[in-house]
């Protein structure tokens, strides 16, 4: 199978990829781990004109902790941060969110950067990201701007990212002590795209409260699920009370209806997984008060 | 149409080519290198019969282009067997398990089952099962490739993985 023909860029440092990008503008697309682009090249239904590689920029490919905050360059494989015991220690969310991304094979060459910027409907470091309150760090020419996760996506595979700009890299802030999270999908097989997904950060008070929530499912853009945030705040858990949550979180959303599921196949879906999430989130978060008392 | 030269190591072997950046790295080791044990299925990334180890990973080859993979160190099925009359603990399994009918899909499965195995020396049936979920076989049903996997596995941890398996006829 053959692309379209295109011109070839393989920059080595960050500033040489600024300054093809900015030369180029709008007819430069960026390639990173290529998973989902290169299909799309082949299929024809993507022929860029230019296409600015970054799998040789080194300095795009890091995972650490600083000001405890995780830092995530863009090229970072998605199997680098689903094996880091680091990144799991204190974000055990984002291995559990890239267990369910495509296969081994996929996750090897796939990147964290590539993931997000792709912004596609069932993707899960999108989903994942929005619910750790993540920023962006994208990268311009003349400087650079840090947009929150949760304004990033702007729809399906479009974002605020400009031409000329690269997202550079990811900061998760560390999720308050007495935090739980929970990553929930369904596909028709192991490593299917996502036919629907929900993931939960739960804080919990030593009261036994909970003390705050975040919810996010998966949809054209991840979906915020604020008013079952709200349900939950300062309330006891309990199974009826994440049943509430759910069906406020799912109230209203707009889901698409494809040959993989109609929309009220993925809403359902999305409440029941919502319900799951939050529950394992909060468990898991009262587990460890216990495991920080003893 | 410009193009670039690129050396890649198959196999332990060091290999020059002149291509063109839009050639697949899946083309370039068929085409122009004429190893053909790699398959190639659906060119889309979902089938995984084009698996190659990239620098050790198992990575599909239809979803890289060749350019990029220079300076790389590519392991395919032909670098598998330790010699043209011996197989490799892996192949022997699935010959003596029918783990393959047609054997489309068998080149990506040894080498995703290669990368398996030295990540982990003996892994569960969900382990494996999970690692060959990118791998897809339209005639075995896999029951047959996890047993052979988890054969294999055991015969290469008593040590003699580098030494040629005992031939069972």
């Amino acid at each position: 199978m053959k692309p379209a023909a295109f011109e070839y860029h393989d920059p080595t440092t960050l500033s040489e990829a600024m300054a093809v990008l900015s030369r180029l503008g709008e007819d430069a697309r960026v390639l990173a781990g290529g998973q989902s682009l290169v299909p799309l090249m082949n299929f024809r239904l993507a022929r860029p004109g230019h296409l600015v590689d970054l799998n040789r920029v080194t300095e795009l490919d890091f995972l650490s902790v600083e000001d405890g905050e995780l830092r995530i360059g863009a090229m970072t494989r998605q199997r680098a941060l689903e094996r880091s015991d680091e990144a799991a220690a204190g974000w055990p969310l984002l291995r559990e969110a890239a267990g369910f991304i495509g296969h081994v094979q996929i996750r090897n060459r796939g990147t964290v950067g590539g993931s997000l910027a792709h912004a596609y409907p069932s993707a899960e470091l999108p989903v994942a990201m929005v619910t750790l309150d993540a920023g962006f760090v994208l990268q311009g020419e003349g400087g650079e701007r840090t947009v929150a996760a949760e304004e990033f996506f702007l729809g399906t595979m479009t974002t605020v990212i400009e031409p000329g700009e690269l997202l550079r890299e990811v900061r998760v802030p560390a999720p308050a002590a007495g935090s739980g999270v929970s990553f929930q999908e369904v596909s028709r097989r192991y490593g299917d795209f996502a036919l629907a997904g929900a993931a939960a950060l739960v804080t919990m008070d030593r009261d036994g409260s909970v003390a705050g929530a975040r919810l996010t499912l998966t949809g054209a853009t991840p979906i915020r699920a604020q008013a079952a945030e709200e349900t939950l705040r300062g309330q006891e858990p309990s199974a009826a009370l994440f049943r509430e949550a759910a069906r406020h979180a799912v109230a209203g959303i707009e889901q698409d209806s494809d040959m993989h599921a109609s929309a009220e196949y993925r809403r359902r879906a999305c409440e029941a997984l919502a319900r799951r999430a939050l529950a394992e989130a909060a468990q898991r978060a009262a587990a460890s008060f216990e495991e920080g008392s003893s | 149409m410009s193009t670039r030269e690129i050396t890649v190591r198959i196999n332990g072997t060091q290999h020059a080519g002149e291509v063109e950046p839009r050639k697949l790295l899946s083309d370039f080791i068929r085409d122009d290198l004429g190893l053909t044990g790699t398959h190639v299925g659906c060119e889309h990334g979902v089938c995984g019969a084009c698996t190659v180890l990239l620098n050790g990973d198992p990575v599909r080859s239809c979803l890289m282009f060749a350019v990029q993979a220079d300076g790389a160190d590519i392991d395919t099925v032909e670098g598998l067997a330790p010699d043209p009359d011996t197989l490799h603990p892996l192949q022997e399994k699935f010959q003596e398990r029918h783990g393959l009918q047609c054997g489309f899909c068998t080149p990506g499965i040894l080498l995703t089952a290669r990368a398996l195995l030295r990540e982990n020396a003996d892994p569960g049936e969900t382990e494996i099962r999970e690692w060959i979920s990118g791998n897809l076989c339209r005639c075995t049903g896999y029951r047959n490739i996890v047993t052979a996997i988890r054969e294999a596995a055991a015969e290469m941890s008593h040590g003699d993985a580098a030494a040629p398996a005992p031939r069972k006829d």
